[in-house]
């Protein structure tokens, strides 16, 4: 894989850009097989396979799409990546994550933008501090960045937000995690693509899985648009769609997907320099590279597949946009999505084993799992790999919907982005 | 001020009595009511008004419509400002001030340009490949740079002057667009008498009839549409919405209209209406009669200003009398720039060359042209284009066979203008969004409605029906199906006026134009999306490095992510991908197209929902007592609760703590009463109503008895704490069920959804009456001699309404219900009227308990009080991990009953667990420390991150009751750690330490209560 950089761009201008290589190889199922299939080729599922390669030496491994690479969740969502999570175990997980993306752009030779520009959260009422210093106490004694912010101090970090008393919800302060932010989402996928063909992962798109072979209670291969694979081991990584593929080798989750949209501005010069988010009147904010603001809120409360949302949730989130952000009242909605999200009862993934012998399954990151794209992948190759979870994603198994130990960041927590 | 000088004499829609002045880049010029800036601008000889976005390119105006890319102007200044307006839309009018955006110091020399130095380097995803090290750069230098470079218009800088609205209707059958094809669907279905909407995003009806020279029924079409509007206007049920537009077609036919109602009216002097407004249509039928866009031909250097669109010259010099040139080069691949260079030449324009893509240029159109003596030249290419702010000239050559290569050696050709046409692409946007299936169609090389999903129908343009009277034809067909459709009508067509059919030669589609170096080779680029400076080059380099998806083809060169959504750049751009792949155009496909059609503002999306009706603020009926008392309110849900009672006088206002230890005082030892009324209430009835009850709580009240109160607690199938609150049997099937503030929606939303869908056997009604009564709660060893005076007939002995129970009596003189219930572990009674009644009662209590000084209290000292008694306060003292095991109220929990939600879950492993998380007091070291709550609590009083953490405060007060601060904590195997001491880290450096006590601090046996 030729290396990335100013010189070879500069190289390659000379020649007119005409020798670049693909940035990942195209491939088609092999005859053979593979040791391990990860299903799913989102973010999680390419970061699975890098690790597999990087950190296990298993590189016989395909990532199969049925779709084209990082066009679900991992290509539709806001970016907001920061790992202030109030348990101790999504702490773990989340931070780990994050301190991936620190170094991802130089390991992966991609650059992902991964800008830290910080993130706040708003508290409106009693009910809203009383959490916030909740969080900031615990993250701080967790090694967590985090501060709590007067309503001044959150006028003085964001400049443009509204703190008048004389809103219907007045801004009481917030949390502030300086180390978090946004990325390139589809740079994340690409960037993972890249890496992990050039260890020799195979990359298989437009490739519908739509079976999972068993022997013995034992995972064989799976059935493909592209005929059968034989596998090793099989990875499930298919977000809003993770129930259907488990299904597929009777494993029923706890996993519930619902449409979350998103929306972008036209681009307008920098005018928002941090991330926004607001739980109780419901919707967050950040200007992207491009000039885009780009926002969201809360999932569409009805169940399925269909990767369109209601109106009125629009709707409702721009006239809490308008409360927190007045100036915005003339800017201009250009483009509105959705994604669908994988939510498990409570609010945290599953990266675990299953019943079923070699087969695996990451899943249940709902509205929040893109900051935890590179962490997800590290455990869950690990996870394949050792046929062993490991210590940070240990406390996210299956199991834990059958003993009750549940890691709920639902209720005790703000925007679940 | 420069006078229009390329304003021809005579024709155009515009208005010669009315001239408007308007600035434009501070400069002053003079058009006509009836244009858009564009029109003017083009008529004042201006055509350099932007730049680019990457490159900074100098750009001029390309097209007449919506899909415009290139002219985006910052209108206004100051609170009216607003960004990326698009200037072949914005309508002129007296002292609009426009300016260019995006370039520094002016659209004329901007330092931007450097960059277009540079655009061999920055090629598509350059980005990806850079910029990387050394790695905190991109934070503080490369960043921060691409981010300024970056946006194009800026954001208002205060807040917005204007309103905005919304109205919901329901109509038979919609209609998008009026032109041909949809005003004749909109006659043939008022006709009907369906209740019609028509609907088109230009200021006047008429769509592309308005830019062309047809004639229908032997008469301008002009004519024709204003008679057809005005029988429409006629119309009872027939709703004319101009300058509105269609933004989103959602599931059930569920479309969003955004109309302008004040954008073209002088600023300031607008009535006061709201500016814009969002009409949402639920429709029975849909026509989409939403026309074309024409493509832009990809040829060298195909970006400068004086290149437009041909039908966009066309509709200058026809609708607006404006000369977008003096001597044109007309480039095209179809018949349709024939037509417009017809008209161009009728205007005055001088037709230099018409440089045809095709082999031969046959049929009437081009017999015409040949006529007047236009030169011709078939099977020729432009190679390059000259000039720099304006274009000057271009360079022509003959092409080879498959035209992929040019031969020979260049010809130069002067011109200011270039009108170029790569054929049309149908406006299949809303059809798309409808979830209709798309079809591409070879022969008009452009992609068609397919398969339908919604009831919604397509005609005209819009469908690929290009020729004038088939569109008519095709609109009233489909308005009176319609119309049938939604109920109105036979389904017969109208009869259709007269209009001239050209049959069309076939287009040739050449989706790169040749020159004489390879794409992406010399210096000109071949620009695909003229916004976000995609080349043709950018493309087939995103091919070469596999991003051959359509969608990965978007996202790594950003092709149609502009703010025109790729409405002129999508189908070229797939289609060289297409080439690229040597794939058939339909395998590659498109991009999904996305609501809204064009860009629509935030304030009409949030309409009045803003301010202080950005969400229902609820208010008891006593509000307007305690906000004249003073009172400092709390955001409870959506209740504005009185918080304290601060008393003030000439030395200033008591501060919170004052006063909650002041409210407490009295509520301990003589009266207070607090405005209760915002605690969710929910009147259950039906057989059943005891069976569900005991379903939904964790405690028994199958045998509750009439006239008693029962305290429950509700969980989720998890077993964890969802709400709480006292139940009372009013009779035999009578209960009135008290839910938290914050959940008495979700707790009504629960209860239906367990009776609705699991179940659907139980005989009960559920309403909510949270707002037909006032409660006041009336607390303290003094209550029961107030109540006594409001209520004389009413026998208050313990043993006549003991602890628990609930009566009904007349007090100060209207009928209540009263409960002995507490929660502050005082005696209290819970009296509650019907609203209307609640602020008299209020202010008897307030004078019958003037003697006993009855002092009223907000929320923060019921808080205190309750503490001190270690009553939970549901979602503080718990977080949907909390059990009532964990807060020490295991005997809420029945063990006889068969079955309750969250039964199940107490038995599982974790749940079970004798050494979760539990509710304990907390008493400080020092007594005066008031921890603050949220403080995480540990076992060492030291220690490097990542400390291990028990648990952490939920509830800290000050008790003046006990003269020291209290707390409650959630705390690890807690029960088995009485006594033991436990730290809090502050953070700063500061700990302190505490003592694990139990969480009731006042009155643990209850004397008080039942007193
Ligand atoms: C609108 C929106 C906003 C969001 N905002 C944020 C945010 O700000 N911060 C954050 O951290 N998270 C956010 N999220 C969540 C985040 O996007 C996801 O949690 C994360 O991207 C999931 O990545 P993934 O790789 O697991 O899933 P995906 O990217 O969805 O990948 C799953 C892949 O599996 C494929 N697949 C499914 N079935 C099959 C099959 N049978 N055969 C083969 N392939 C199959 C799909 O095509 C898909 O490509 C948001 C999500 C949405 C929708």
């Amino acid at each position: 894989m030729a290396k990335y950089s100013i010189f070879s761009l500069l190289r390659n201008a000379a020649s007119h850009h005409q020798n670049w290589d693909r940035a990942w190889r195209d491939n088609r199922p092999k005859p053979d097989g593979y040791d391990v299939v990860i299903i799913g080729g989102g973010g999680h599922g390419l970061a699975t396979a890098y690790y597999l390669a990087k950190e296990h030496g298993i590189t016989n491994v395909a990532v199969i799409e049925r779709s084209w690479l990082g066009g679900g969740n991992t290509g539709r969502n806001t970016t907001i990546i920061r790992s202030n999570y109030l348990w101790d175990e999504s702490a773990a997980l989340y931070e780990k994550s994050l301190q991936l993306y620190e170094g991802l752009s130089q390991e992966l030779n991609y650059n992902i933008m991964f800008s830290q520009r910080g993130v706040l959260n708003l508290a409106h009422n009693l009910g809203d501090v009383r959490e916030g210093m909740r969080r900031v106490n615990a993250l701080r004694l967790n090694g967590v960045d985090s501060e709590w912010m007067t309503a001044e101090q959150v006028k003085e970090f964001c400049p443009i937000i509204n703190i008048s008393k004389d809103v219907r919800y007045p801004i009481m302060g917030g949390t502030l995690q300086r180390r978090a932010g946004t990325a390139r989402h589809d740079a994340v996928a690409w960037g993972f693509a890249r890496a992990a063909s050039a260890r020799g992962v195979d990359i298989i798109q437009n490739c519908e899985v739509t079976g999972i072979r068993r022997e013995n209670g034992k995972v064989v291969g799976v059935d493909t648009s592209m005929g059968f694979v034989k596998a090793g081991k099989v990875g499930i990584v298919a977000a809003g769609h993770s129930s259907v593929v488990a299904g597929m080798a009777d494993l029923r989750l706890p996993v519930e997907s619902h449409p979350l949209q998103a929306l972008v501005s036209e681009p307008v010069k920098p005018v928002i320099d941090c991330v926004v988010m607001s739980n109780t009147v419901h919707v967050y904010v950040s200007q992207s590279d491009k000039g885009e603001l780009v926002m969201g809120a809360g999932i569409d409360a009805y169940t399925g597949y269909g990767q369109r949302g209601s109106f009125h949730v629009i709707e409702h989130q721009m006239g809490a946009l308008l409360e927190l952000f007045p100036i915005f009242s003339r800017l201009r909605m250009l483009r509105q999505w959705a994604g669908i999200v994988d939510v498990c009862p409570d609010a945290s993934p599953i990266i675990s084993k299953t019943p079923v012998d070699n087969l695996f399954i990451n899943c249940g990151w709902g509205t929040g799992g893109f900051k935890a794209t590179p962490g997800s992948g590290f455990v869950f190759a690990h996870t394949i790999a050792r046929g062993e979870p490991h210590a940070l994603n240990a406390p996210f198994g299956l199991e834990r919907f059958n003993t009750g130990h549940l890691i709920d960041e639902h209720g005790a927590a703000a925007v679940a982005h | 001020m420069t006078k229009d000088a390329f304003r021809g004499a005579t024709g155009g829609r515009i208005d010669r009595s009315r001239p408007v002045t308007f600035t434009f880049n501070g400069r002053t010029y003079r058009g006509y009511q009836g244009d858009t800036l564009a029109s003017a601008l083009l008529a004042n000889g201006v055509h350099l008004v932007g730049r680019s976005f990457k490159y900074h390119r100098p750009r001029g105006i390309l097209s007449a419509g919506s899909e415009e890319s290139n002219a985006l102007i910052q209108l206004e200044r100051g609170n009216r400002t607003e960004p990326n307006l698009r200037a072949t839309q914005i309508e002129i009018h007296e002292g609009l001030a426009a300016s260019s955006q995006n370039a520094w110091p002016s659209v004329e020399t901007d330092v931007g340009s450097i960059n277009n130095v540079l655009s061999k380097v920055f090629v598509a995803g350059f980005y990806y490949k850079t910029f990387m090290h050394p790695q905190s750069f991109w934070m503080k230098v490369y960043e921060p740079v691409i981010r300024r470079a970056a946006g194009l218009g800026k954001a208002p800088a205060e807040p917005d002057p204007d309103f905005y609205d919304k109205m919901h209707v329901h109509s038979d059958v919609l209609i998008v667009g009026s032109g041909p094809a949809g005003l004749m669907a909109a006659l043939a279905a008022a006709r009907t008498g369906a209740r019609v909407i028509l609907a088109d995003e230009q200021n006047e009806f008429g769509g592309s009839l308005l830019g062309t020279r047809e004639m229908i029924d032997g008469r301008p079409a002009a004519d024709w549409v204003a008679a057809a509007v005005e029988e429409l206007r006629a119309f009872p049920e027939v709703r004319l919405l101009p300058r509105t537009t269609v933004t989103g077609y959602y599931d059930h036919n569920y479309l969003i209209l955004a109309e302008r109602r004040t954008d073209h009216l002088p600023r300031g002097s607008a009535p006061k209406i709201s500016r814009q407004r969002l009409w949402k249509v639920r429709a029975k039928q849909v026509v989409l009669a939403t026309g074309s866009h024409e493509r832009p031909l990809v040829f060298a250097d195909n970006d400068r200003p004086g290149i437009m669109l041909a039908g966009a010259v066309r509709t200058y010099v026809n609708r607006f009398a404006a000369l977008p040139g003096r001597r044109a080069v007309v480039l095209t691949n179809n018949d349709s720039a024939y037509a417009a260079a017809l008209d161009m030449n009728d205007a005055g324009i001088e037709i230099a060359a018409i440089v045809d893509l095709r082999g031969h240029a046959g049929g009437p159109l081009a017999a015409e042209a040949k006529r007047r003596g236009f030169r011709v030249l078939t099977n020729t290419a432009i190679t390059a284009t000259h000039g720099s702010k304006r274009v000057t000239g271009v360079d022509v050559m003959m092409m080879n066979g498959p035209g992929e290569d040019v031969i020979g050696a260049p010809t130069r050709i002067d011109c200011d203008l270039v009108a170029m046409s790569g054929g049309w692409n149908p406006a299949v946007h809303l059809f798309s969004q409808s979830t209709g299936k798309l079809r591409y169609d070879d022969e008009l090389s452009c992609f068609v409605p397919g398969v339908s999903v919604q009831a919604e129908r397509s005609a005209g343009s819009c469908k690929g029906t290009f020729d004038l009277p088939a569109c008519l034809a095709e609109g009233a067909a489909t308005g009176a199906q319609a119309a049938l459709a939604a109920g109105h009508g036979d389904g017969v067509a109208p009869a259709v006026p007269a209009a001239t059919s050209v049959a069309p030669q076939p287009l040739r589609p050449l989706w790169i134009v040749p020159t004489t170096t390879p794409v992406g080779h010399g210096k000109a680029k071949h620009f695909v999306d003229f916004q976000n400076d995609v080349s043709a080059a950018d493309v087939l380099l995103a091919s070469r490095e596999g991003y051959q998806s359509v969608e990965h083809l978007k996202r790594y060169t950003t092709t149609g992510m502009g703010t025109d959504q790729g409405k002129t750049s999508n189908v070229n751009a797939l289609a060289i991908l297409a080439k690229s792949l040597a794939s058939p155009i339909p395998q590659v496909g498109t991009t999904t197209f996305r609501p809204p059609y064009t860009p629509t503002t935030y304030g009409v999306l949030a309409g009045r929902d803003v301010g202080e009706l950005a969400d229902a603020a609820r208010v008891t009926p006593m509000h307007s007592w305690h906000v004249a008392h003073g009172a400092a309110f709390e955001d409870v849900g959506q209740w504005k609760r009185p918080w304290y009672f601060p008393k003030g006088d000439a030395q200033g206002t008591e501060d919170m703590h004052a006063a909650v230890r002041r409210e407490c005082r009295a509520v301990r030892n003589g009266v207070g009463v607090l405005d209760a009324s915002t605690l969710g209430k929910i009147d259950i009835q039906g057989p059943d109503a005891a069976q569900l009850l005991n379903r939904v709580y964790t405690n028994a009240f199958l045998k509750l008895d009439i006239g008693k109160c029962r305290y429950g607690v509700m969980c989720k199938e998890d077993g964890m704490v969802m709400d709480d609150g006292v139940t009372t049997r009013l009779g035999p099937n009578h209960f009135l069920m008290t839910t938290t503030t914050g959940n008495a929606a979700k707790v009504l939303e629960w209860l239906e959804d367990y009776i609705q869908t699991e179940w659907p056997d139980l005989r009960v009604f559920l309403t909510s009456v949270t707002e037909h009564w006032a409660t006041a709660s009336i607390a303290g060893p003094k209550a029961r001699e107030v109540v006594a005076e409001l209520a004389p007939d009413l026998d208050l002995s313990p043993e006549a309404f003991p602890y628990m129970s609930y009566r009904e009596a007349v007090v100060a003189g209207v009928p209540a219900r009263i409960f002995r219930i507490s929660f502050t572990g005082e005696l209290s009674y819970e009296i509650n009227v019907p609203a209307q009644h609640g602020l008299h009662l209020w202010e008897n209590i307030m004078r019958a308990g003037e003697k006993h000084g009855i002092t009223p209290y907000g929320t923060e000292t019921m808080h205190v009080l309750r503490a001190e008694k270690g009553y939970i306060i549901v979602g503080q003292e718990t977080d949907a991990t909390v059990t009532p095991q964990d807060l020490g109220m295991g005997w809420v929990v029945s063990k006889q009953k068969a079955d309750f939600i969250g039964k199940r879950s107490y038995t599982r492993k974790d749940t079970a667990r004798s050494d979760r998380k539990q509710l304990v007091g907390l008493l400080t070291d020092d007594p005066n420390e008031v921890l603050p709550e949220g403080t995480q609590l540990t076992a060492i009083a030291d220690g490097h991150a990542p400390v291990p953490m028990l648990g952490h405060v939920t509830s800290s007060y000050f008790s003046d009751t006990l003269g020291r601060s209290i707390a409650l904590a959630l705390v690890s195997d807690g029960f088995n750690r009485m006594g033991q001491t436990i730290f809090a880290p502050l953070g700063g450096g500061k700990t302190v330490s505490c003592a694990v006590t139990k969480p009731v601090f006042y009155d643990p046996e209850g004397v008080r209560l039942h007193g």
